[in-house]
């Protein structure tokens, strides 16, 4: 039996023609923060929902605490989840909303303004949800998911529409979260929001796991690959290296991108070749740079707005 | 690849009253949910409002006046009086009587019954110019006690009828039938009517000798002096058509016995047939005595009073449009209980924290039922009486109505709206969209009370049927109508007599609103959220 918070495996879900779910299988371990990045369309949110029990599998099982949530008493006590942070009734004030929530897992009223203390909301809970910016919804929603004192948090998409200090206060609080103990999954369709908080990185596309890693896994599997080479003739030294068996693509600005051998070895080809060059640089890659080239097959629209540098 | 996992944490338990239970939780919740929406709550006491404003417009409207001449007219109604049980009733006869003191017997043999009935125009005050020979169903000849001729007295009256057979009847909504067979000169009729103390009871014979007893009854706080004498009385009838004609019963009585201590002699009196008397009577009632024959000629009736005779209304009638206005303004807040968390996406959070989807609808429902009855029944309170004034101010008659059909109607206004509410929430979490919930909403629930009436017309087969089979049906319980089987009249929707019972009505409406529920609830289990 695993002991991870959350546990998905082999989901499948088909919406009419389109398979949003193809496979997907992955865990989040308690005390880990893991990034849930994709593509839009990528089946992270419906990954969320199946977890959460608002949507059925085709196939697979989605477990948290060990358990179907459905069959968990007074849920949030367990889980706690920001799905759409713009769900609200806007006539309904955030402290009303937080309250219901409350009522319904049975928590005492305290509770309510602790965590509308936590998320620094004081000052606007007891107005209209609907005049609120989408960053103190994500603010509601969070104190919302923090209600129960949960294990288990799941966010869907936190950062949008946060102001940046909002999006360095989530990335310090998901941190702490982690520190004492938490399983955090955080969605989000952009790789350089969760670099340096996510311990563990799950990059989906097409309704499936295209890599589980750690960041640096990630990042060291991509950045071994490329060297950066200038030659004054470049079409030259790609056919050179081509020929030793290395990937080599001439790029606009007249570099060489050199692929599948390291630097060491791109200078001991070009220099018995005869060949002038004047930098050869191996490339530490981004973990943008790595999710590109993840998903740069798994993208399902290509229209290039959503995976923005 | 994997970061090592930490045993996981167990939550915090925060329980501090004992647990009762997901399902008190997610009530509790909903409760939070719907008081916290301001819009809500101005739009459910909008629709108390609107229904205690429409009643009493409606009311208002009524006007009912006496004339005398050339539209010579005074707000005011004719006299309809009440019976001992507080209900309206009919009370006009022609009385041939003497008065009793203590216990005594009086019999009489019945040696003819005959009647005409009225054929002139309706619109005219009947007369005897205009008549044909027959029989109304419930002309009544025969012996009668009471202890005042004032009109609704108590009585208890031994008769022959046109054909219903002897009856004993007593305080106009009670009857022991007897002999059955018309009363004809071949097979003549006796009949005796006995006082004992406050009992007092009913014979007839066919021979004069051998008496069988009909039936008996006590006739509390009857005073020592009594009338005891022979009426003969004979109401409208419907058997040529639903407008009625009145008609007049004539009987022949012979071999009157009386047994007992008597005051004074015997005095001829027509009791109810002044203009002032709602009651429709043929001709003017007459008594002629010669040697032991007593022919009495009589019109009107001892029973139970009905609608349209007596030109009366009830509060509860002007209440109906009222209520059609609320239901409209609470099938759009209950729809919206659920289609705005749709619209919102909130049902994602409602189901998130209540994964039991059945637990979830069934609280909205009981949150949605319990303020649409609250609303219903506080509206109803003030509305009736507000309008019970205003039609009393108008001199509108309005029919007595009991203690229990008052707590009928208001209860039932509530239960009619909360069994609304609940469909139409459940119409809601089906369609998902407001617009198409509030439109099947009023389709299903309120439009069946406007084609009725208004638009296939009260008379037409098809509006009885949609207040049998519709959500309408349920407005039966605002019908504050009494109905009798002691008279022969159409208690038809066109007469306001429902043609279903009050919970009957409710249960056809509860019938509705359990299947919306139950499909509400299999399609919110069944499809993603």
């Amino acid at each position: 039996m695993n002991d991870a918070s959350i546990e998905v495996s082999g989901l499948r879900k088909r919406f009419g023609p389109t398979q949003a779910l193809d496979g997907m299988t992955f865990s989040v371990a308690a005390g880990t923060v893991t990034g849930f990045v994709g593509p839009n369309g990528a089946g992270k949110s419906t990954t969320i929902r199946v977890l959460l029990g608002l949507d059925y599998q085709d196939e697979g099982h989605a477990l948290v605490c060990g358990q179907r949530y459905a069959a968990l008493k007074y849920p949030l006590r367990r889980v706690g989840a920001l799905v759409e942070a713009a769900a609200l009734q806007p006539s309904r004030t955030g402290r009303n909303h937080l309250l219901w929530l409350a009522r319904s897992q049975r928590l005492p009223t305290d509770r309510v303004k602790e965590v509308i203390d936590l998320v620094g909301l004081d000052s606007a809970a007891r107005r209209r949800a609907g005049g609120y910016s989408l960053g103190m919804r994500q603010r509601l929603g969070i104190a919302a998911a923090m209600l129960g004192d949960p294990e288990v948090l799941i966010l869907d998409e936190p950062f949008n529409g946060m102001d940046p200090e909002g999006i360095i206060w989530i990335r310090g609080f998901l941190r702490s979260l982690a520190a004492r103990g938490r399983a955090v999954l955080v969605s989000s369709h952009l790789m350089g929001e969760l670099q340096g908080i996510a311990d563990q990185v799950v990059v989906v596309g097409r309704g499936r796991v295209l890599a589980d890693a750690t960041v640096d896994e990630l990042v060291a599997r991509a950045g071994s690959d490329r060297v950066l080479l200038r030659s004054p003739t470049p079409s030259e030294a790609a056919a050179v290296l081509q020929r030793a068996g290395a990937r080599a693509t001439v790029t606009d600005r007249g570099t060489v991108i050199v692929g599948g051998i390291t630097a060491q070895r791109v200078v001991e080809v070009l220099s018995p070749a005869g060949v002038a060059f004047s930098e050869v640089t191996a490339q530490r890659a981004s973990l943008e740079d790595v999710y590109l080239q993840l998903t740069g097959g798994a993208t399902q629209y290509r229209a290039g707005t959503q995976v923005q540098p | 690849m994997r970061v090592t996992s930490s045993p996981a944490r167990q939550p915090a338990n925060r329980t501090r009253r004992p647990a009762h239970g997901a399902a008190t939780a997610a009530l509790r919740a909903e409760w939070v949910k719907f008081r916290t929406v301001r819009g809500w709550l101005i739009g459910l006491v909008l629709a108390g409002l609107l229904c205690v404003g429409f009643t009493f417009v409606v009311a208002n409207g009524h006007h009912q006046g006496i004339c005398t001449g050339a539209g010579n007219c005074t707000a005011g109604h004719p006299f309809v009086p009440n019976g001992p049980g507080g209900e309206a009733v009919a009370d006009s006869y022609q009385y041939y009587t003497q008065p009793l003191i203590g216990d005594g017997t009086l019999t009489a043999r019945i040696g003819s019954l005959t009647g005409v009935i009225y054929t002139g125009p309706a619109n005219q005050a009947p007369s005897t110019a205009h008549t044909r020979a027959g029989l109304a169903g419930w002309a009544k000849v025969g012996i009668l006690l009471t202890p005042s001729t004032r009109q609704g007295s108590a009585y208890a009256a031994i008769c022959a009828t046109g054909s219903h057979g002897i009856q004993f009847q007593h305080n106009y909504t009670r009857d022991q039938p007897g002999r059955s067979g018309t009363q004809t000169s071949s097979s003549p009729r006796w009949l005796r009517l006995t006082r004992t103390a406050e009992t007092i009871t009913g014979y007839d014979s066919d021979n004069g000798t051998t008496w069988r007893q009909i039936g008996t009854t006590r006739l509390a706080g009857l005073p020592a002096t009594v009338d005891i004498g022979l009426f003969a009385t004979s109401p409208v009838t419907y058997q040529d058509g639903a407008t009625g004609a009145a008609t007049q019963a004539t009987a022949t009585f012979n071999d009157l016995t009386f047994t007992g201590r008597t005051a004074s002699g015997w005095t001829a009196r027509s009791i109810g047939m002044s203009p002032r008397d709602y009651y429709p009577t043929l001709g003017a009632g007459s008594t002629h005595r010669s040697g032991a024959n007593v022919t009495i000629t009589g019109s009107g009736d001892i029973a139970p009073a009905v609608a349209t005779l007596a030109g009366g209304s009830t509060a509860s009638e002007s209440l109906l449009f009222g209520i059609v206005v609320a239901l409209v303004v609470v099938i759009v807040i209950a729809t919206g209980f659920i289609t705005g968390e749709y619209r919102r996406g909130l049902i994602r959070t409602t189901l998130a924290a209540t994964p039991q989807r059945g637990v979830v609808l069934a609280a909205k429902a009981l949150v949605i039922a319990a303020v649409a009855f609250t609303v219903g029944v506080v509206a109803t309170a003030l509305a009736i009486p507000l309008g019970h004034h205003a039609l009393t101010t108008n001199g509108n008659y309005i029919f007595p109505t009991s203690t229990t059909t008052q707590v009928r109607v208001t209860v039932g206004a509530g239960l009619v709206l909360a069994l609304t509410a609940v469909g139409a929430l459940a119409l809601g979490a089906i369609l998902r969209r407001a617009a198409g919930a509030v439109t099947a909403g009023i389709i299903v629930y309120v439009l069946p009370n406007l084609l009725g009436p208004g638009v296939l017309g009260p008379g037409a087969p098809a509006a009885t049927w949609l207040y049998r089979a519709s959500p309408a049906a349920a407005f039966s319980v605002f019908g504050a109508l009494p109905r009798s089987a002691l008279v022969s009249y159409p208690f038809t929707l066109a007469n306001g007599y429902y043609p279903i019972g009050s919970w009957a009505g409710l249960a056809v409406l509860a019938a509705y609103t359990a299947a919306a529920l139950a499909l509400a609830t299999y399609l919110l289990h069944r499809r993603d959220a």
